[in-house]
């Protein structure tokens, strides 16, 4: 595992636009090893497209995002897979795969010629199920766990790619409030090993509890970046979502409402 | 379910396509004992002159008509069943089969114009196949709305793409002279009656390559079956995948058709009962779909030739049996295809 503090994810001006609309204008952004990046911002203010682009998904109209000190555009799916972990929003596959199946998948950039598992493999993904706590259910059909569970199984998936940074969909939409905290808890586990990880949030409550950084997106530009007790002010989410915002500090907590 | 019981599973089927072979061989409307059928066989696979005993009659039924058949009919339920898992996987969708994308009137489609107008087409199979894939891309792009594609758009692409190749085989028919004519109904009309070992030779040089290629993709096909997204983040190009898993399994299916005719819902009933048996998993689904197949396909065709004096056309045979199948598969399990 890298060293706390090593830049692992470096984007720099990446601008995308779709047909004449320019989605991004220009953005930049820096993970650090061990370190959780919550990107902000209303619907439609480019973070997908932001993710998508580090992800390597889409290619930047100008710009570029380099992972450990790898250029993306340059890395094919296969290399790309091995440094970056994608944890997607919750679905239901089409096929009733199990639990240690879809970690399985995990594998896929470290596998070999044969269509066949090696023990290294086995391991890694026996590791994954472990750490999430999901050894009971690993024979159980992945469609009919709860929301929340399927999501630990997706951070399962992505810790048995063995990837270096990881970046997260919405993790904890839908979910009820105990099982928010589960999946928060554990992603903020996996970044302490020393991953850089990258989440998608909407609710800025939980961006301010559990990331060390942010970055504001709006109309494609960065508002505000930095850490989250400087960035996250009264001032900026109101700037960000166009309406007054008040927040309230209780004990060492910081509450945002409306 | 354990690699073990998955292995003794796969055995199980082998096994079972074994014992159905045997009995394949030996009935028929020409009554011939087991130990000459043997002899017959043994005698010509390894060149040595047939025994005194055997006539001229027992030699061509067996060697001429029966083995040819029989193992094109295993060559055919595999043929469809792989590819019928592989169009299930990559299009992420339970429902799609050979027929239902319109492989089977693109390649009728091609056929014909290729038999009309020899001249303008580099003969009947590679036409057949050109346009088997041609209507496969087109229900696909067809069915695609904004990147998405839901299960039913999929299906009802298929059946319109199926529709319109079909009508323009029929103006090929309409424009066709008599012996063209003949020669259209002659390909469309398939069957396994005319099996000899020149079907067999042509099938299995497209069909082998095509399963065993179509197997080692299996582990991309499960990734693919998760959505394109997903497929890239865990380091497989979609796109790229998709189209060795679709001209792969095309030609395959289009190859069948040209020699088999058209035979529906096979390539749909046996990915369903190979995932029942084996799990998801597409590794273990293709060998157990491609063995139910060719045991499914040798049955009926062995009931098609026997059951009545006269022949019964394998593709009633195996819709008759069929058909109730996919009625029970689609009120037990229709939640679970519907799903998403």
């Amino acid at each position: 595992m890298p060293t706390d503090g090593k830049i692992l994810l470096s984007a720099s001006n990446v601008r995308f636009s779709y047909g004449p609309k320019e989605a991004l204008k220009g953005v930049s952004l820096e993970v650090a090893a061990g370190r959780l990046h919550g990107l902000l911002g209303p619907n439609g203010s480019g973070k997908t497209t932001l993710f998508k682009c580090c992800l390597g998904f889409l290619k930047p109209r100008s710009g570029t995002v380099s992972l450990a000190g790898l250029p993306v555009a340059r890395l094919g799916p296969r290399r790309l897979a091995a440094q970056v972990a994608y944890v997607p929003q919750d679905h239901r596959p089409s096929f009733p795969y199990s639990v240690r199946e879809m970690v399985e998948m995990g594998r896929t950039p470290h596998r070999g010629a044969l269509p066949i598992l090696s023990r290294r493999d086995r391991e890694a993904v026996d590791r994954a199920i472990a750490r999430l706590g999901l050894t009971a259910m690993a024979g159980d059909n992945y469609a009919n766990l709860s929301g929340g569970e399927r999501r630990l199984v997706l951070v399962a998936r992505a810790l048995a790619q063995e990837a270096r940074v990881m970046f997260l969909d919405e993790p904890t939409s839908s979910l009820d409030f105990s099982n928010q905290l589960v999946v928060w808890e554990a992603i903020r586990a996996i970044a302490a090993e020393g991953l850089g990880v990258v989440i998608c949030c909407h609710d800025p409550n939980h961006i301010l509890w559990f990331c060390d950084e942010v970055t504001a997106l709006k109309a494609g530009l960065a508002l505000a970046q930095g850490p989250v007790g400087e960035v996250m002010a009264q001032g900026l989410l109101e700037d960000l979502y166009g309406r007054p915002i008040q927040t309230v500090t209780v004990g060492s907590r910081t509450f945002i409402y409306p | 379910m354990t690699f073990r019981r998955k292995l003794v599973a796969t055995l199980v089927l082998a096994a079972l396509l074994a014992t159905a072979f045997f009995p394949a061989l030996l009935s028929g409307a020409y009554g011939i004992g087991p130990g000459r059928v043997a002899s017959i066989v043994w005698s010509k696979a390894t060149g040595r002159p047939l025994p005194a005993n055997v006539t001229r009659a027992q030699e061509v039924v067996v060697w001429r008509i029966r083995l040819p058949r029989v193992i094109l009919a295993i060559v055919a339920g595999v043929a469809l069943s792989v590819s019928g898992v592989a169009y299930q996987g990559c299009f992420r969708n339970p429902l799609v089969e050979p027929y239902i994308l319109g492989v089977s009137s693109g390649a009728a489609c091609g056929a014909s114009l290729a038999i009309v107008f020899p001249a303008h087409f580099p003969g009947t199979q590679p036409t057949a196949f050109a346009f088997a894939l041609a209507a496969v891309f087109l229900a696909y792009n067809l069915a695609r709305n904004r990147g998405l594609i839901s299960p039913m758009a999929l299906v009802l692409s298929g059946i319109i793409v199926g529709a319109l190749f079909s009508a323009a085989a029929g103006v090929m028919k309409y424009l066709a002279a008599d012996s063209q004519l003949r020669e259209i109904t002659f390909w469309m009309m398939g069957g396994l009656y005319f099996a000899d070992w020149g079907d067999v030779g042509l099938t299995l040089k497209a069909v082998l390559p095509a399963a065993i290629l179509l197997w080692w993709y299996g582990w991309h096909l499960n990734v693919l079956s998760l959505g394109d997204e997903e497929a890239r983040g865990l380091g497989v190009n979609p796109a790229r995948s998709r189209l060795v898993i679709i001209v792969a399994s095309t030609l395959a299916a289009s190859v069948c058709v040209s020699v088999c005719g058209i035979i529906a819902w096979v390539g749909l009933m046996t990915p369903h009962a190979a995932r029942m048996i084996l799990g998801p998993d597409n590794r273990w689904v293709m060998p157990g779909a491609a063995a139910l197949g060719a045991i499914y396909l040798l049955v009926c065709d062995t009931i098609a030739r026997t059951l009545t004096m006269a022949e019964i056309p394998l593709g009633i045979v195996t819709s008759i049996l069929g058909a109730p199948y996919l009625l029970w598969l689609l009120r037990s399990k229709g939640r679970e295809l519907y799903a998403n």
